[in-house]
């Protein structure tokens, strides 16, 4: 019972103070919706970036990956040769090993006939190194000569491919050569790509004529079942030359994420408006709280002088804050729930919002009017009655 | 009858060096239960400054200031806290909560007590504005209220908590002389019946009537009269 009264008096008045003053209130909220919907925004941006940016090497069907030591990222490969990637099968607990080649090349729209860049995808027909059903289901198509399959979650600017091979409009060129597209199939756009198109490893050396099958871009290797992907990874590093890197297919993805997160400066971008954000969004409630404590400290020293002690102010302060964060946080989850979904069918990027995302932008919203609490009760040593009467 | 505030040789002085200037000199003055002491004097005299350093609002070093048995002098800020629980103070301005409506603001001198529920804060206040004749006013926020209602408000606030003391700075200072006149008589029945100390501070010699004795302070030292 105590500890209830201990708190609930302090924040009774807190409540009745700020509702007393409703515009002042509103704009107290806006205040901290902004804050709240721009961390929420940096936050998606960022995790859409990360989960988009890793959704190419997520679909790859492989125990091990080799790339080479210069390539930052799958979206800007540094080649190596072929034959490095086929001792590998030297050793016995390798079952396969197959080369996959990339390549960013202009396609054009079969409607508007813009070129847009793309990211091109070549592999054996004969393996399966994608974990998409609609390319192993296509793979007999693509032996064909200049077939290509589209991602059909890239970006609108090129062209409703579905509408188009219901209407047969199937031709269109890929690096200003001539292709048919054969199907569809389902990967995603990311910051490194606008679209996806796959093909064979044939048809890739005839869109993009200057490369050649000796000079790769990832090699995957799969394993025979019951093997240890780390102990085959620590054999094979003995063997292989040290310019390539051996990577497991977590190491693949976090390798891929960390591109985004540290080398590219996007990562940073994003955490330094989420930091912006809170900052905003503190100097607000601050002032905020700040201002609300110079105006009552009339009502504040007349407490004082009825006996009040000076920890129940710092509780109306704190319970001041917390209010504004949680009355900031409703609307700011709920407009943030919006944009999200207006982000998602602008931008075809994946922007999820989890329970886990939900509360922790709660807990930053928390932090930050904590913070401006903590900031804010400087400001109640002014009110001292012997001074005011 | 018994000492409720007893004040020995106080000295209190505003700045420090050569820049001191004194407030009060060598001031003594006990006060019995029951009795209702005004003090008046021009202004600069030191009446506010001695009655704040009473409602334990102030910190004085030298002298004696013994209010309900607690000695004020270099105590520490816990025992005033505790001491100003037992005085109801009544200000110039009415300095009610502008936000609360009259009945929560005379609550709030009963939020301090944990014993009551909040049902008897609520029926102790309200029969506490009942008493000062705002039982049809209890809803009303400080804007809604005339400025004698407000501090009838205040009066009422001062009360609830059945205080030993009751320190009033200038009550009638922002009223007319009909409502003052009534807030202070106000003030003097119900204290009266519980027996309650009374320090008003004022310099309006209207209300020179209701007191049992009068205090002249000038340049901080007091004129019996």
């Amino acid at each position: 019972m105590k500890p209830i009264i201990w708190f609930y008096f302090p924040a009774r008045l807190a409540w009745r103070q700020l509702v007393f003053d409703r515009t002042k209130l509103v704009a107290a909220i806006c205040g901290v919706l902004f804050a709240c919907v721009l961390v929420f925004m940096q936050l998606g941006f960022r995790d859409a970036l990360y989960a988009s940016a890793a959704s190419a090497p997520v679909k790859l069907n492989g125990d091990l990956f080799l790339m080479h030591k210069q390539s930052e990222a799958l979206w800007r490969p540094v080649r190596f040769k072929r034959s490095e990637l086929m001792r590998v099968l030297g050793n016995s607990a390798v079952a396969e090993a197959y080369p996959l080649y990339l390549g960013l090349a202009p396609f054009k729209n079969i409607q508007t006939r813009t070129k847009r860049t793309l990211m091109v995808y070549g592999f054996d027909p004969d393996s399966q190194i994608f974990k998409i059903d609609a390319i192993d289901d296509k793979r007999a198509e693509l032996r064909l000569k200049d077939t290509v399959l589209f991602d059909e979650y890239s970006r609108p600017e090129f062209g409703p491919m579905r509408q188009l091979l219901a209407a047969d409009q199937n031709v269109t060129e890929i690096n200003d050569y001539k292709v048919t597209v054969v199907g569809l199939f389902r990967l995603g756009v990311s910051f490194a790509a606008d679209g996806n198109v796959v093909t064979s490893d044939l048809n890739f050396m005839r869109i993009f004529s200057r490369r050649n099958h000796e000079d790769i871009d990832l090699g995957v290797i799969k394993l025979h079942p019951g093997a240890s992907a780390t102990q085959v990874q620590a054999a094979l590093r003995s063997q292989l030359n040290e310019f390539v890197n051996i990577f497991t297919y977590e190491e693949l993805l976090s390798y891929e994420k960390d591109y985004w997160a540290n080398t590219a400066p996007i990562g940073f971008i994003f955490g330094f408006g989420t930091v912006m954000g809170w900052v905003v969004g503190l100097v607000i409630v601050y002032q905020i709280l700040f201002t609300d404590i110079a105006n009552h400290r009339n009502e504040f020293a007349t407490l004082k002088a009825m006996g009040y002690e000076q920890g129940y102010f710092v509780r109306v302060v704190f319970a001041s804050a917390f209010f504004l964060a949680v009355l900031g946080f409703i609307p700011g989850y709920l407009l943030s729930l919006g944009l999200y979904h207006m982000a998602e069918s602008k931008m075809y990027m994946p922007m999820p919002l989890p329970f886990g995302k939900v509360t922790t932008v709660f807990m930053f919203m928390l932090s930050m009017c904590f913070m401006a609490g903590l900031l804010a009760i400087r400001k109640l040593k002014d009110a001292n009655p012997a001074d005011m009467f | 009858m018994s000492t409720v505030i007893d004040v020995e040789h106080l000295n209190f002085s505003f700045g420090s060096g050569v820049l001191t200037q004194p407030v009060l000199k060598d001031v003594t003055i006990s006060i019995e239960k029951g009795e209702i002491v005004l003090i008046t004097g021009p202004s600069g005299s030191g009446k506010t400054t001695f009655l704040t350093i009473i409602g334990g609002l102030r910190q004085a070093f030298h002298g004696s200031v013994k209010v309900l048995d607690q000695q004020f002098i270099n105590s520490s800020e816990q025992i005033k806290v505790k001491a100003r629980q037992q005085i109801g103070y009544i200000f110039q301005q009415h300095n009610l909560l502008k936000s609360l409506t009259a009945l929560q603001n005379v609550s709030m001198t009963l939020e301090i007590n944990a014993a009551l529920t909040e049902r008897q804060r609520r029926e102790r206040a309200a029969e506490m504005l009942i008493a000062v004749g705002l039982g049809d006013r209890l809803d009303y926020k400080p804007d809604q209220l005339s400025g004698g209602q407000r501090q009838r408000v205040s009066i009422a606030r001062a009360l609830v908590g059945q205080p030993k003391i009751i320190l009033a700075d200038e009550p009638t200072a922002s009223l007319d002389k009909q409502s003052g006149h009534e807030a202070v008589n106000l003030l003097k029945q119900l204290a009266k019946e519980s027996q309650t100390t009374i320090l008003l501070v004022t310099h309006d010699y209207r209300i020179l009537d209701i007191a049992d004795r009068v205090v002249e302070l000038e340049d901080g030292v007091i004129k019996q009269v």
